[in-house]
C-alpha cells in the first residue's frame, strides 16, 4: 500500500568511541565531573557509587560517566542483533535538578548529530524502580521515532531515603543511539571506531559470558560467595555504629562494594534458572536491606541531615 | 444570606487557565481534565461566583487548560442577619435598652436606632444587619486558581524541588493565568503565573503572549499545538480513514488506543510504514499486540479480517518529508517482531506440557503455593464442574478435556513469548495448544479462561472454557481470602473483584447451573486436598459466597439494568443460583407494572414494619386458629393465603415465577380489605399473637421469590 520512500544517504554517523566522546564533552562542559565505569559490576549505571550515594545528602553534585552494565539473563549468545549480556549506559546526574533540564537534554542529543525537528522526539511515561537499591523515582522513557534511547528519571528515593534536593538522572543507551546514527539493524556491526567493529571488540565476550551464566556457572559456589559478601558488609556495618570518632573514615564504601557483589551474584542465579519467585524476592530482600544500611551510613558519615524515611512495600 | 438586590453588577469577565508541565501521562490526562473543572466550579460556588460560569478543560502533554466563562466581575454584596440577645434581656421593664443592647449596638458598629427585633421559636431577639461586601473576582481567583491546581489528585505525585516542595504528577514550568485580558498574578510550586506560554516542543517558536482563550487556541495552533483533544481525535480517524481509504485495507479498530494517542500528542499527524511479510507467519494476535502494546500503532487488516504487513503510527509532527521517522518506526517494529519470531520459534521447541514442572518455581502467592499448585487446584475444581453439568445433561461438559485444558492453562507463564508480552497470557498458550495438536476445545478454553476482564468483555466461547474459568476465579478468591487476603477500598492486588465478576458473567450470559454455596464448598475441598492443603473455616466460606453475591447484585444493576429495589428483594428472599435469580427478577421486573403491585409492596413493607415492633419472632411458628378472628376480613384474608399459598408453590416449583407473583398481586383486596377493618394490635393478647401469626405467614409464604418490603421507596444502596 505504500511506496518506498527513498532514503537520503546519511551523513555516516558517529563511531561508538567518538560517541561516548561526544557526551562526556557536552556534559563537561555543563558542569559534570567525568568520572570512569566502576571497577565492580554493576547491572545499571545507577549502581555506580557516583549516582547511588552521591544523591544522598544536600550537597550540590554534577557527574557523568559511560558504564557497562551486565544483565546476565539478556545474553543470547552474540545471536540476537539487539539483545547483550554487557551493554554500555552513558549516566548523568544533575543534583538539584536544573528547570531547563529537558532542554539541556534535547541539546544533548543535538550534539551527537540528531536533527530534533526531522525526528518524532517524545516523553512517555515510565516511572524507574530498582526493588534491589530501594531507590526510584518518576519519569519517562524518551523515544526517538519509536525507539527508546534514554531514561529519564527524577530520583525520589535511594537506598530507601528521601531525597532531598531531588537529582535528575539520564541514562543513554549507547548501542541503541549509536545503531541508530549509524543506520545499522545489528549491533555487532556498529563501528567502534574508524576501523573496528563492536562485534570484532565485544562478540567473544558476549558469547562467552553467554555460556557461563546460562549454562556453566557453579550455583552452589555463587550462592557461597554470595553469603560471604552479605555477611563482610553486614560486619562492616555493624562495625559503623559502633566507630566513634573513627567514622570518619570508616569503611562504609567498601560496605557497598559488597552490596554491588551481592547484586551481581543474584543475577548470576537468577540468569542459571535455579531460584523460585519465592526466593526471587528472599535474595532481592537481603540485597535491598544492605543498600538500604549502607545508604543510612553514608550519609550518616557525610553528617548529612536527618531525613524523613517513607516506609515502601 | 441574600444577595442585596440592587446590588448586582452584572458585569462579567473571561478567565485562562493553563498550566505547562513537562509530559503529563497520556492516560492521566482525561481524568485531569474533569478533575480540573470540577475543582474550579466548586471552589467558584463556595464563593457564590458560579451563577451563569460556564468551565471548560483541554490538555495536551504538556498543559493542562482552563476556560471559564462569565464570573461575575464582582462579588455580590452579602446581607446577613446577626441575632444579639433575648428582647427581655436587652430591654428592661420600662422599656429602656439595657448595657446588653448597647454592647451589642456597638459589637455590630450601629446605633440602637439600627437594631430591631426577631421572632424565633425561643422566643424574641434583638438583631441587627450587617453587610458583607462582595469581593472581586481578581482577588477571589488568585486565591482559586492556585488551590484548583493543588487540589487534582494524581496516581502517583513527585517532588522536584525538594522534601517540602510542592507536588504534581510532573515538574510544573509556566502558569498562564489571565482575567479579561490582564494577566493574573500568583505563584505556585515557586511558578509566577503570568500571560506568557509555550508552543510545541519542536515546532514552537519560542515564548508568546496571550489575551484570551481564543487568542491562545489561535496562536498555540500556530505554534504547533491543538489544544482541543476532541480536535486531535477528528484528525488522527480522519487520517486513519483517509490511509485505509487509499490502500483498501481496514483498520483494526482500537478505542482505547485512539484515546491514548490523541493525548500522546500536541500535533498528531499519522505515518504509514510497512513490516516484513514473512511475519506474517506469526499468529495476529502477536502481530497486533507487538504493534499495539510497546509501539501503539494501528494494525491493518485486509477484506479476511487477517493483518497485512502495514501498520499506521501516530506521530507528534505534522509530517515527514525526508522519511526518516518512517524509517525509524520501521526499524524499531522489525526489531520487536524479530524477538516475538525468536520466541515464537524457541518457546515451542518443546511442548506446552513440558512447562509444567517450571511452574513450581513461579509463585502465586507465599501460602498457596506455586501455580503448579494452582493448576491441580483447578483441575480439581473444573473437573467438579463439568460432572455435575454432565450429569444435568449437559453433553458438551466434557470432564477429559476440561481436565486437560485446565492443566495447560497456566504453562504459558513460563514460555518467553508471555515473559516478553505479558498481555499475551492464554492467549499464547492457546495457540501453542493448537499449533500442537491438542482439541479445539481445548486449546480455546486454555485461550479464553482468563476472560472476562471486565463488565463489557466476553465470556469464554467454549463450555470447557467457562468451566476453566471459573474454576481459576473461584480458587483464586477463595485462596486469598482463605489467607486474609480481602480486598479493601482500593486495594485488590490480586484482582480478586475482577475474578468475582468474571463469575457471574460467566454463569449469567452462559445460563450455567451453579449452586454457588456448592461450587465454593469444591474449591475449599481442592484447597483441602492439594498444596498447600489449606483449611477453609465456614465463616470464610460465607465471606466468599457474600463476595459473590455482591458483585452478582452490581452485575445485574450495571448490565441488567435491574433497579437497586428489585434486587435487593430478589436477594433478601435468598439466592445461591444466579440464573434462577435471573429468572426471578425478569419476573418481579415484569408484574411489577401490574396496577396491584406496587399497593401490595407498600402492605408488605407495613407487615414488616408491624412484625418487628411487636417483636414477633420471624421463626416463631405460632398455629394459626380460625376460631379466634373476630371479622370477616380476618377470615378472608386467611382463606386467601392458604389458598395462594399452595398455588405459588406449585408455579414456583415449575419454574413460572411471573404466574406465581401473580398469584401473590391477587392478594392485594384480601390484604388491604384487613388493614382497613381490622386492628392488628388487639388488646386481647390471643387475638393479637393470631393476627401476627396471620401476618408472618404470609411474608413466610410469599416472599421466597423477592421480598416485596424492599420495593419502592427510596433506593437503598
Amino acid at each position: 500500500m505504500i511506496a518506498k520512500v527513498k532514503l537520503e544517504k546519511k551523513s555516516v554517523g558517529l563511531n561508538f568511541q567518538d560517541l561516548v566522546l561526544k557526551l562526556s564533552d557536552f556534559w563537561v562542559k555543563q558542569g559534570c565531573v567525568l568520572q570512569q565505569p566502576y571497577d565492580v559490576e554493576v547491572g545499571a549505571g545507577t549502581m555506580h557509587p557516583e549516582t547511588f550515594l552521591r544523591v544522598l545528602g544536600p550537597a550540590a553534585y554534577r557527574v557523568a560517566y559511560a558504564q557497562p552494565s551486565r544483565r546476565p539473563a539478556d545474553g543470547r549468545y552474540g545471536e540476537n542483533p539487539n539483545r547483550l549480556y554487557k551493554h554500555t549506559q552513558f549516566q548523568v546526574i544533575l543534583k538539584p535538578s536544573p528547570a531547563d533540564v529537558q532542554d539541556l537534554y534535547l541539546e544533548s542529543l543535538g550534539a551527537i548529530g540528531i536533527v530534533l525537528k526531522e525526528h518524532d522526539i517524545r516523553f512517555e511515561e515510565d516511572n524507574w524502580e530498582s526493588p534491589t537499591l530501594g531507590a526510584w523515582g518518576i519519569g519517562w522513557q524518551v523515544l526517538l521515532d519509536g525507539l527508546e534511547i534514554t531514561q529519564f528519571t527524577y530520583f525520589q528515593q535511594s537506598g530507601g531515603i528521601d531525597l532531598d534536593p531531588i537529582s535528575v538522572e539520564l541514562t543513554y543507551g549507547l548501542e541503541r543511539i549509536c545503531a541508530f546514527l549509524q543506520n545499522v539493524s545489528s549491533v555487532y556491526d556498529l563501528r567502534w571506531s574508524a576501523d573496528k567493529t563492536y562485534g570484532e571488540i565485544r562478540l567473544a565476550e558476549e558469547q562467552q559470558f553467554s555460556e557461563y551464566s546460562f549454562n556453566r556457572s557453579d550455583a552452589k559456589a555463587i550462592r557461597a560467595e554470595f553469603d560471604l559478601h552479605e555477611k563482610q558488609a553486614k560486619e562492616l556495618l555493624d562495625g559503623f555504629s559502633s566507630a566513634g570518632k573513627e567514622r570518619g573514615r570508616y569503611p562504609v564504601l567498601p560496605a557497598y562494594d559488597h552490596c554491588l557483589k551481592c547484586s551481581n551474584l543474584f543475577n548470576l542465579l537468577d540468569a542459571r534458572g535455579v531460584i523460585s519467585t519465592t526466593e526471587r524476592a528472599a535474595l532481592m530482600a537481603r540485597v535491598r536491606a544492605v543498600a538500604c544500611r549502607t545508604a543510612e551510613a553514608y550519609l550518616e558519615q557525610i553528617g548529612g541531615p536527618t531525613v524523613r524515611r517513607e516506609v515502601r512495600a | 444570606m441574600s444577595p442585596a438586590k440592587g446590588k448586582l453588577t452584572e458585569k462579567r469577565v473571561e478567565v485562562l487557565l493553563e498550566v505547562g508541565s513537562e509530559e503529563i501521562p497520556a492516560g492521566m490526562l482525561p481524568k485531569a481534565e474533569e478533575d480540573l473543572r470540577a475543582n474550579l466550579e466548586k471552589l467558584l460556588a463556595a464563593e457564590n461566583l458560579s451563577d451563569g460560569v460556564t468551565v471548560e478543560t483541554y490538555s495536551a502533554p504538556r498543559r493542562l487548560v482552563a476556560e471559564i466563562r462569565g464570573v461575575l466581575e464582582k462579588q455580590a454584596d452579602v446581607v446577613a442577619e446577626v441575632t444579639g440577645p433575648p428582647k427581655t434581656v436587652a430591654y428592661d421593664a420600662v422599656g429602656e435598652p439595657t448595657r446588653a443592647a448597647y454592647s451589642f449596638a456597638e459589637k455590630q458598629g450601629l446605633g440602637l436606632k439600627d437594631l430591631y427585633t426577631v421572632k424565633t421559636p425561643k422566643g424574641e431577639y434583638l438583631a441587627a444587619k450587617q453587610t458583607k461586601r462582595g469581593r472581586t473576582a481578581e482577588q477571589i481567583l488568585g486565591e482559586i486558581l492556585p488551590r484548583a491546581i493543588h487540589d487534582l489528585s494524581w496516581p502517583r505525585s513527585m517532588t522536584w524541588t525538594g522534601i517540602d516542595g510542592a507536588r504534581f504528577i510532573r515538574p510544573i514550568r509556566w502558569i498562564v493565568a489571565v482575567v479579561n485580558g490582564k494577566p493574573l498574578k500568583f505563584s505556585f510550586a515557586g511558578v509566577v503565573a503570568g500571560d506568557t506560554t509555550l508552543g510545541h516542543r519542536f515546532l514552537g517558536k519560542g515564548p508568546f503572549r496571550v489575551r484570551d482563550f481564543a487568542d491562545y487556541e489561535k496562536k498555540l495552533k500556530a505554534n504547533g499545538v491543538i489544544v482541543r483533544p476532541s480536535e486531535r481525535r477528528e484528525k488522527i480517524s480522519k487520517e486513519l480513514a483517509a490511509h485505509a481509504k487509499r490502500s483498501g485495507y481496514r483498520i483494526h479498530e482500537d478505542a482505547d488506543l485512539l484515546k491514548l494517542v490523541t493525548y500522546l500528542n500536541e500535533c498528531p499527524s499519522v505515518l504509514e510504514g510497512d513490516f516484513d511479510p514473512r511475519y506474517l507467519a506469526l499468529p495476529d494476535e502477536i502481530l497486533i499486540t507487538v504493534m499495539r502494546g510497546h509501539q501503539k500503532y494501528f494494525a491493518v487488516e485486509k477484506r479476511g479480517g487477517e493483518v497485512a504487513p502495514h501498520f499506521l503510527a501516530v506521530i507528534n509532527l505534522p509530517k515527514d518529508p525526508k522519511g526518516l521517522v518512517r524509517a525509524g518506526h520501521e526499524r524499531v517494529l522489525g526489531a520487536r517482531l524479530a524477538d516475538a519470531q525468536f520466541f515464537w520459534e524457541s518457546d515451542q521447541r518443546c511442548r506446552l506440557a513440558d512447562y509444567l514442572p517450571k511452574l513450581e518455581r513461579v509463585t502465586y502467592e507465599s501460602r498457596l503455593g506455586s501455580y503448579r499448585d494452582k493448576v491441580e487446584r483447578t483441575r480439581a475444581i473444573s473437573r467438579w464442574l463439568t460432572e455435575e453439568w454432565f450429569n444435568r445433561g449437559m453433553l458438551q461438559a466434557h470432564v477429559a478435556e476440561a481436565d486437560r485444558a485446565a492443566e495447560l492453562s497456566k504453562c504459558d507463564l513460563a514460555t518467553e513469548m508471555v515473559q516478553e508480552f505479558t498481555e499475551l497470557q492464554g492467549i499464547v498458550g492457546g495457540l501453542y495448544a493448537r499449533a500442537q495438536g491438542e482439541s479445539d476445545s481445548v486449546a480455546d478454553a486454555i485461550y479464553d479462561h482468563y476472560r472476562p476482564v471486565g463488565l463489557l468483555d466476553p465470556i469464554p466461547r467454549n463450555l470447557i472454557g467457562c468451566a476453566v474459568g471459573l474454576a481459576d476465579k473461584l480458587d483464586s478468591i477463595l485462596g486469598c481470602f482463605a489467607v486474609g487476603l480481602v480486598p479493601t477500598g482500593s486495594s485488590d492486588p490480586f484482582a480478586l473483584r475482577r475474578a468475582a465478576l468474571g463469575i457471574v458473567k460467566i454463569i449469567l450470559e452462559r445460563k450455567l447451573p451453579v449452586s454457588l454455596s456448592l461450587a465454593v464448598g469444591a474449591a475449599a475441598k481442592a484447597l483441602l486436598t492439594n498444596p498447600p492443603k489449606k483449611g477453609v473455616t465456614p465463616e470464610q466460606e460465607t465471606q466468599v459466597l457474600d463476595f459473590l453475591l455482591d458483585r452478582a447484585k452490581f452485575v445485574l444493576r450495571e448490565r441488567e439494568k435491574f433497579s437497586y429495589d428489585e434486587v435487593n428483594a430478589v436477594f433478601r428472599a435468598g439466592v445461591d443460583d444466579l440464573v434462577d435469580a435471573h429468572k426471578r427478577l425478569m419476573a418481579l421486573r415484569a408484574i411489577r407494572k401490574s396496577k396491584n403491585f406496587e399497593p401490595l409492596a407498600v402492605s408488605f413493607k407495613r407487615i414488616r414494619n408491624i412484625l418487628e415492633k411487636s417483636n414477633f419472632k420471624k421463626d416463631e411458628v405460632a398455629a394459626i386458629q380460625t376460631d379466634l378472628f373476630e371479622s370477616g376480613a380476618e377470615r378472608e384474608l386467611f382463606a386467601a393465603v392458604r389458598s395462594a399459598a399452595s398455588k405459588v408453590q406449585a408455579e414456583k416449583r415449575a419454574g413460572r415465577y411471573q404466574e406465581a407473583l401473580e398469584v401473590v398481586a391477587g392478594l392485594r383486596k384480601a390484604v388491604d380489605d384487613f388493614f382497613e377493618q381490622v386492628m392488628v394490635m388487639a388488646e386481647n393478647e390471643a387475638v393479637r399473637r393470631n393476627r401476627l401469626a396471620l401476618l408472618s405467614e404470609i411474608l413466610r409464604e410469599f416472599t421466597t421469590i423477592a421480598d416485596f418490603s424492599e420495593l419502592g421507596g427510596e433506593e437503598r444502596r
